[in-house]
């Protein structure tokens, strides 16, 4: 039977074992003075029916649709006497096998190829017979047993409630899952990584130029991976965004905290937001096609040398996508300090604005620090508009009007297209994801940890 | 203000000094309005830029310059009898349309300025006739008068004909613009509603490149994210809110999602192409697997959100609920969740506004594909309206970027509605304490 028939017919069970849980648990009830005499309510013993019969069989058949393919590849070359060493030509008869048991056409058919694609196919069928048996068995089976151990006295809503909850805190760990998950995968490969290029030449090394040699006598064949112009590269275009971002955001959220009255709040506001709203990718083609091609006019008009795909376009126009976060982060904070700081300093006759510099700054100043650092982190992290805007080549440089390139850059550059996972050059895309891992981590980890500890100060 | 009091000075000097320096504490009040206005003004300015700038770029796109040509389906040179399939991937439909133009300008002669001719009309017409052709088999050896897509740099001279007197040349050449007013002049030229745009694939052709397959990607891969991260990050807000213990372990589950909510997109491309594409070996492309990475990367939306909907639910309701012997599972699915529900919908859609303006995950799990079929399930190679708005950014044809500024407005349209949607849900569903 294939999958989804399979599935649809589990669903189906699932359906009938509530209906027949339910209606023997009133059934049961009738003999000893009606619903009141059971423990739960019937639908109660419905659900609990349902569960032994569904859920068991659920999770084995997911088991069995993530490992089944290795197992039977593992069989099928296992049989085979004469396979290639590496893992690549292995990977490649494979598939000729695979697509010979499909029926496509592959080049030169030998016996031996013939007979390892009937063997693959025949493991497939019975591989499917098993497993139809296998599930049906255990939800027969399992809804019968949970059926017969209906009796008044068991307590169906407690099980059932057991199950929820454990349903419930495993959704709660799939953040955890996802962490771990992030890690290892980025752990790994950057581990390879690191077994071909040393961890210091990756990190103080000033060159980038990831090409791996196709042959090994090719000229200008060795690869460079030294990532200090990719971290240069991420804060020169991260600090152009934060010059932008953080005075006016930060100047917008004390306008609307402060001075602005209830009309002008509730409009500007949420016009604000819509930059938080836009896509990146818009920003990217906002940057590339509109920004750049304007500063290198103006750049040019002034004498200055500019390239077309500047740090400066990119950054400047990240700026204007932090603008909302760094504001809202703020409005937060400034409304977080307690009315009676600032009457008390209007009440020893200061100005607003001096109000506002001199007490309610300092005094939200953690929390605006925290939004800042987290403003950094997105800013590191963001990708599409620096892969539209800021370029490609490894420039190691301080001059905005240059090209840049940052790590998120090359990281897409790296993976985009078909990828082999034994080359450095793959590899590194990993490497340079495990630093802005670790490196935005860092950030939120104190960000958050500043943030909250000034929470708590005013609570 | 201590030097003043403490000094021995009468109040007549005090005020003086008070005086004195209130013109320059008043003017730096007024400069420090200022920069706060200005800043909001810049934060609007940009807003009015972008949008601007990308529907003064766009608008143009929704309509195309359609070409109208007597085509006559002649056998002999379609080189085909009858009207079947097989001998219909062989006919040469190119021919049809060639004739229909040497008919209209008999006049051209010459091999270059014949092929120019021919350039006048998409590459794709040929397909066309072909459908129209199989679909109507009885028009054999019948003549019709039909509207084509004119090439896409027709296109552009015919719509930069508007903004000025004569025009963005570009690779047209002067005779070839001849041609095109000629046809204006007698309404056989004329720009029509950009059907195509909605209807068709991404093609290398500008003219013939369309949204539709990235629209349906785009739709498929929100369904699996909506499918997974709703459940999930609802039934992980109710346990940390409603059930969780104050331990390590519940520390550590909230400490995850905190900092998953500011870890960058494109890491999460990075665990799909890792452990999705590698390691359970699931298709490239497929919207399955995009579905997957942005549900990972919506759940800490999603249960941050749902969270304050919990919370914001009164005490008194639960006890209530409590009081009258139910059990805490009872509280929280009969009583707790439904009030809840407006703030948790709300919190999704923002969650899923976010999904599907993302682009850089889906870069990393091969979403990037030239894709000109429109897919019709989760696991079929497809692409999303983000990815298709950066692969058209980077063609070079002028024609692209109009094409890229009108996916960008239709993309900008569905988010709109979506948060609007959302904060609409919010004001008429939400209930205030």
């Amino acid at each position: 039977m294939q999958t989804p028939t399979l599935f649809a017919l589990l669903l189906l069970l699932i359906l009938v074992a509530y209906g027949t849980g339910f209606s023997r648990a009133i059934a049961a009830a009738r003999s000893g003075g009606g619903v009141r005499s059971l423990a739960s309510l019937p639908s109660y013993y419905g659900v609990h029916t349902a569960l032994w019969c569904g859920l068991p069989a659920l999770i084995i058949l997911g088991c069995w649709l993530i490992f089944d393919d290795a197992i039977i590849r593992a069989m099928v070359m296992g049989a085979i006497a004469d396979k290639p060493e590496s893992i690549a030509g292995q990977n490649l008869l494979y598939a000729q096998i695979q697509n010979l048991a499909a029926g496509n056409l592959v080049g030169n058919v030998t016996p031996q190829l013939q007979d390892a694609a009937a063997h693959l196919t025949s493991l497939r069928e019975s591989g499917r017979w098993m497993q139809t048996a296998l599930i049906l068995i255990l939800s027969i089976g399992l809804g019968a047993y949970a059926f017969l151990r209906i009796s008044p006295e068991m307590r169906a809503r407690e099980k059932v409630e057991k199950v929820l909850r454990i349903i419930l805190l495993a959704c709660a760990c799939a953040a955890i899952f996802t962490t771990v998950g992030i890690l290892l995968s980025v752990l790994f490969e950057s581990l390879r990584f690191f077994q071909s290029v040393p961890v210091t030449e990756f990190l103080f090394g000033l060159h980038w130029s990831p090409q791996m040699a196709l042959r090994a006598d090719q000229v200008g064949s060795s690869g460079a991976f030294g990532a200090v112009p990719l971290f240069t590269g991420t804060l020169l275009v991260s600090a152009i965004a934060m010059f932008v971002a953080v005075p006016v955001g930060l100047m917008s959220a004390i306008y609307l905290a402060e001075y602005a009255g209830k009309k002008v709040r509730s409009v500007a506001k949420p016009l604000l937001e819509i930059l938080a709203g836009v896509p990146t990718v818009v920003y990217g083609f906002f940057a590339a096609l509109t920004v750049a091609p304007f500063i290198r006019d103006l750049a040019q008009s002034m004498g200055l040398q500019a390239s077309s795909e500047s740090a400066l376009a990119a950054g400047l126009v990240m700026g204007v996508m932090i603008i909302p976060f760094v504001s809202s982060l703020s409005d937060d904070v400034i409304n977080a300090v307690p009315q009676s700081l600032r009457d008390g300093a209007l009440g020893l006759g200061s100005t607003k604005s001096e109000t506002v510099r001199k007490v309610v700054i300092p005094a939200a100043l953690p929390g605006i620090v925290g939004g800042v650092l987290l403003a950094v982190s997105r800013a590191i992290g963001e990708t599409m508009i620096v892969v539209m805007a800021a370029g490609l080549a490894a420039n190691l440089t301080a001059n905005p009007l240059e090209s840049v390139t940052t790590v998120t850059v090359q990281i897409v550059t790296l993976l985009v297209g078909d990828q082999e996972f034994d080359s450095p050059k793959t590899l590194a895309a990993f490497a340079l994801g495990l630093m802005l891992f670790i490196s935005t981590l860092i950030l939120n980890f104190i960000a958050l940890h500043v943030v909250k500890k000034y929470r708590e100060q005013y609570d | 203000m201590t030097d003043l009091t403490q000094s021995n000075l009468t109040q007549k000097e005090v005020r003086e000094r008070i005086e004195s320096r209130l013109a320059s504490r008043h003017r730096k009040e007024k400069i420090f309005r200022g920069f706060g206005i200005a800043s909001i003004a810049f934060g609007i300015l940009a807003v009015v830029v972008l949008f601007t700038d990308i529907i003064s770029k766009g608008s143009s796109a929704f309509v195309q310059t359609d070409i109208e040509l007597k085509v006559t389906y002649d056998p002999d040179t379609l080189g085909i009898d009858t009207v079947d399939d097989e001998s219909l991937a062989w006919a040469n439909f190119d021919a049809v349309i060639r004739n229909a133009l040497r008919e209209r300008f008999p006049d051209v002669s010459g091999r270059r300025d014949k092929r120019e001719l021919y350039s006048l009309v998409s590459n794709g017409a040929g397909f066309e006739l072909r459908e129209r052709l199989q679909q109507n088999p009885e028009l054999l050896g019948k003549t019709e008068t039909l509207w084509f897509n004119a090439d896409d740099d027709v296109d552009t001279y015919v719509k930069s004909l508007s903004k000025s007197e004569e025009g963005f040349l570009g690779r047209t050449s002067e005779q070839k613009a001849g041609w095109i007013k000629s046809l204006l002049a007698t309404g056989e030229l004329e720009k029509r509603f950009n059907t195509t745009f909605f209807t068709n694939g991404d093609s290398r052709e500008p003219e013939q490149a369309g949204i539709r397959a990235a629209l349906m990607g785009s739709l498929f891969t929100l369904l699996v994210t909506l499918a997974l991260s709703f459940p999930i990050g609802v039934a992980a807000a109710i346990y940390l809110e409603e059930f969780a213990p104050k331990n390590r372990w519940t520390d550590l589950i909230e400490v995850n999602i905190n900092n998953l909510a500011a870890v960058p997109s494109i890491v999460f491309g990075l665990l799909g192409l890792a452990i999705f594409i590698n390691f359970f070996e699931l298709p490239r492309s497929a919207p399955l697997v995009g579905g997957l990475v942005l549900t990972l990367m919506t759940l800490p939306t999603i249960i941050i959100s749902s969270r304050a909907a919990l919370k914001s639910v009164p005490p008194s309701i639960r006890e209530a609920a409590m009081g009258m012997g139910a059990s805490r599972m009872q509280v929280v699915l009969h009583h707790v969740l439904p009030l809840a529900m407006p703030g948790m919908l709300t919190g999704a859609i923002i969650g899923m506004a976010q999904a599907l303006g993302e682009t850089a995950p889906l870069l990393m799990i091969g979403m990037v594909a030239f894709i000109v079929d429109v897919p019709h399930g989760i696991t079929d190679p497809s692409t999303v309206l983000p990815v298709q708005i950066f692969l058209w950014a980077d063609s070079p044809e002028r024609a692209f970027v109009e094409r890229t500024s009108a996916a960008i407005m239709v993309l900008l349209a569905v988010l709109i509605t979506m948060n609007t949607c959302a904060v609409w849900l919010r004001k008429k569903l939400e209930r205030r304490w």
